[in-house]
């Protein structure tokens, strides 16, 4: 269960992005959250695993408080939250059995990483999370040699790989075409029901939204205006969240934005 | 154009700003030479003599003179071994430079200037002069012409690996830190291998250019074929010098192309 | 799910095993041999601890006192990279179109390509104690050295350019019924200027480097006055020298890095 409770971001002197925001995710659930570029949400996803430095408040996961950590406590607690990226952050010249073990890289000795010594049970884990997610045959293959899907699925498995106790997503799904998108949506779902896990997943399309995840988070100029069911989500709530701003049609200028 | 334009029949090139622009580099380059002509200490007498001189000296070096071949052949590899064994330490030694010269990977700012400071003096020192210390150091030898190219090498393989580092797509480091890895496997994961084929690339090169310069260091007594060039030159045995010439240019095209063929195969 | 495997190895750079022990063999075997072969007197290097502390002790503080030496050798230095510079780049204009394939035929081209191979491969030092020999000791030797140390960059670097060239200009040209050399210069040497220019500087800057050393083979300049220094055991008088050059070298990178940003 992971619990925010009051945090504030600020960058410098100015307006902060994130404003006294408070939202609570119990137990195994998917979790997306919407609002137009430039709302807080990649800032939000990057303070949980402190990323990003919060300016103040708190944000406990599963009764550990993150905000003050540090150093070797930091890394550690970092390992209990996996992390699915846009670009997906793959290191490319590296084979995908590499990139999956690097969620791994925290729990093995620095000897075992840089010879590739993997332990036999995280192999093993790695072979099937692949099969599940469909990219075993290409454990050997550079990460630049697959496809914009396929890289995501490393990604999703890399993330996995941390046996986290969270799942953090931002924009899984920006930069692949409408079918790939909908298969890494419709995964994301089906594993976090497997794996008991939470998924918190920052999205730009609504329908995706709709479509995959149990809650919708509203956000507009760094505070929550609406979170309920995905049937909830009625015109009037999105014009509440979108209204004013070129929203949706701004997807490219996100990362930079947000 | 405009429409005053039209009707006129005088067209110039540049804007008169432009022309004054080139004008003024013109006559700063007239003014650069002249002063250098005017103020060099050429005996002009010797000038003019230059061509029968070098004709004269090629003359002397016809046909050049194979007896010792087999000794310049041998002290020819002791140049490559030279040149081979100081840039794989130098590309070794390079490596912890590169890390504290690179703005994203230096601990501080006091180790950042410590790395640019490394780089800077080796890289502005020529290996001649890194050589001529040497050898005043340990004495003539193979030893003082290793260490000299070693010391040029790191700044130039250093310089352009810290760049490398500096420019990596940084995105896969924060996917590794968010895993909650350490600062050292984040740099041996998502660091290493993006500068790999810099690295690679950056290495063959020096090599290259170290095979050209070992074959000066025995103009300063810091081994390898110089020392031969030099004897035959000072006892005016200019067939000799003619072989070692030959010898020298075939090594160095040699290289060239061992160099061409590794870059095809690793990169 | 127990079918998995639960080893993995990353795939082998080379994959033919044979091939890779052979390299890997090969490569400790080399170096360990040649380290064991090459002829170090591990005594002398031992002993050169003890004069590396002299020679820094003598070399520390610098000495400026006979700075007037110090200014004419660099003064010379530069009026050598000027002048080789102005020479060298001149020629390698001719030499590039000679060694460009798609101007040159080929008789000529070989003849072009030869040349500029000749002046890449030897170490201006080696060049300058050709000229040293054959011109005399001083600074016209230097000039001959640099002279070749410029050709066998810029006439390379130019004849590449220019293999790349728009042709279509200067079939444009021909077909409006331009002569030869009015093509050269309405066609070709536009396209190469820019290039022309940069590649002017950028040697202009090596060849101050590079004027620096050709002294120590006795081709006039600064690099004279090191040997000298060296040579008589002047350790602080080298140590300011060596100041110096590398003052310049850096003072002439920033300002030859300056102008090709302006152009």
């Amino acid at each position: 269960m992971l619990k925010i409770t009051d945090l504030v971001k600020r960058y410098g002197g100015g307006d902060p992005v994130l404003k006294d925001l408070s939202l609570e995710i119990p137990g195994e659930s998917v979790v997306s959250i919407i609002g137009s570029s430039g709302a807080g949400k990649s800032t939000l996803l990057r303070c949980i695993n402190k990323l990003v430095e919060p300016t103040s408040g708190s944000i406990v996961l599963n009764g550990t408080e993150l905000t003050r950590l540090r150093g070797r406590q930091l890394r550690e607690a970092r390992r209990k939250i996996g992390m699915v990226f846009q670009s997906f952050n793959l290191v490319d010249r590296l084979t995908v059995m590499e990139n999956v073990q690097s969620g791994r890289l925290g729990y093995i000795s620095t000897w075992a990483a840089i010879m590739r010594r993997y332990p036999r049970e995280d192999v093993r884990r790695a072979y099937e999370l692949m099969e599940r997610v469909g990219i075993a045959h290409y454990a050997n293959k550079r990460a630049d040699e697959l496809s914009g899907g396929e890289r995501q699925r490393v990604g999703v498995v890399r993330a996995l790989m941390q046996k986290p106790e969270i799942l953090l997503a931002d924009e899984p799904t920006a930069s692949l075409d409408p079918k790939t998108s909908e298969q890494i949506m419709g995964l994301l779902r089906d594993l976090s029901r497997e794996l008991r896990l939470p998924v918190l997943i920052n999205i730009h399309n609504v329908h995706e939204a709709r479509e995959y995840t149990d809650r919708i988070v509203g956000m507009r100029y760094g505070r929550i205006i609406f979170d309920d069911l995905p049937a909830a989500l009625d015109e009037e709530a999105m014009e509440r969240i979108y209204s004013g701003s070129p929203a949706a049609d701004r997807a490219g200028d996100m990362r930079q934005a947000s | 154009m405009t429409l005053a334009d039209l009707g006129r029949d005088d067209w110039t090139r540049f804007t008169p700003r432009q022309r004054m622009t080139r004008y003024a580099a013109f006559a700063v380059i007239a003014l650069a030479i002249g002063w250098a002509l005017g103020s060099i200490e050429i005996i002009w007498a010797w000038v003019w003599d230059a061509p029968e001189q070098m004709g004269d000296l090629f003359g002397r070096m016809y046909p050049p003179d194979p007896t010792n071949l087999s000794t310049i052949l041998q002290v020819l590899w002791e140049t490559v071994n030279i040149a081979t064994i100081a840039t794989a330490f130098a590309v070794i030694l390079s490596l912890p430079v590169a890390y504290l010269a690179a703005q994203n990977t230096t601990p501080n700012h006091a180790t950042l200037w410590l790395g640019r400071f490394i780089l800077v003096s080796s890289r502005s020192i020529n290996t001649i002069i890194w050589a001529l210390l040497f050898v005043a150091i340990f004495g003539p030898g193979v030893i003082a012409g290793i260490v000299a190219i070693m010391f040029r090498s790191i700044g130039f393989v250093g310089k352009l690996l810290g760049e490398a580092i500096e420019e990596i797509d940084k995105r896969p480091v924060e996917a590794l830190e968010a895993t909650g890895a350490s600062r050292f496997k984040v740099i041996a994961y998502a660091i290493v291998p993006q500068v790999m084929p810099t690295f690679w690339a950056v290495s063959i090169l020096r090599w290259d250019i170290n095979l050209r310069e070992s074959t000066v260091l025995g103009l300063v007594g810091a081994g390898g074929i110089g020392l031969i060039l030099q004897g035959a030159i000072d006892t005016f045995n200019w067939r000799e010098a003619a072989t070692v010439l030959l010898a020298i240019l075939a090594l160095v095209i040699m290289g060239e192309i061992v160099s061409a063929w590794l870059r095809r195969r690793i990169l | 799910m127990s079918t998995h495997p639960d080893t993995w190895q990353r795939p082998p750079f080379i994959s033919n095993p044979v091939l890779r022990w052979g390299v890997y063999i090969g490569a400790i075997v080399y170096v360990v041999w040649t380290l064991a072969a090459l002829p170090i007197d591990w005594q002398r290097v031992a002993e050169g601890l003890v004069r590396a502390q002299r020679i820094f002790g003598g070399a520390f503080p610098p000495s400026f006192e006979r700075s007037g030496l110090l200014i004419d050798g660099f003064l010379e230095s530069l009026k050598i990279a000027i002048l080789a510079t102005a020479g060298g780049v001149l020629l390698s204009i001719p030499i590039a179109f000679m060694a460009a394939r798609n101007i040159a035929p080929l008789p000529v081209f070989y003849l072009g390509r030869a040349m500029i191979i000749v002046a890449r491969s030897f170490h201006p030092v080696i060049v300058a104690i050709i000229f040293v020999k054959a011109v005399g000791f001083g600074p016209f030797a230097g000039v001959l050295t640099l002279i070749v140390y410029s050709i066998g960059f810029v006439a390379k670097m130019l004849a590449e350019r220019i293999e790349e060239i728009d042709f279509g200009q200067v079939e444009a040209m021909r077909a409006a019924g331009a002569p030869y050399f009015s093509t050269l210069f309405y066609a070709i040497f536009p396209q190469i200027m820019p290039r022309q220019v940069g590649l002017t500087i950028y040697q202009l800057d090596s060849n101050l480097r590079a004027s620096a050393v050709v002294g120590i083979v006795g081709a006039g300049g600064i690099g004279a006055t090191l040997a000298n220094a060296f040579g008589r055991y002047d350790y602080d008088f080298a140590l300011a020298i060596t100041m110096v050059i590398v003052a310049a070298i850096l003072l002439s990178e920033a300002f030859s890095g300056w102008i090709r940003k302006k152009i």
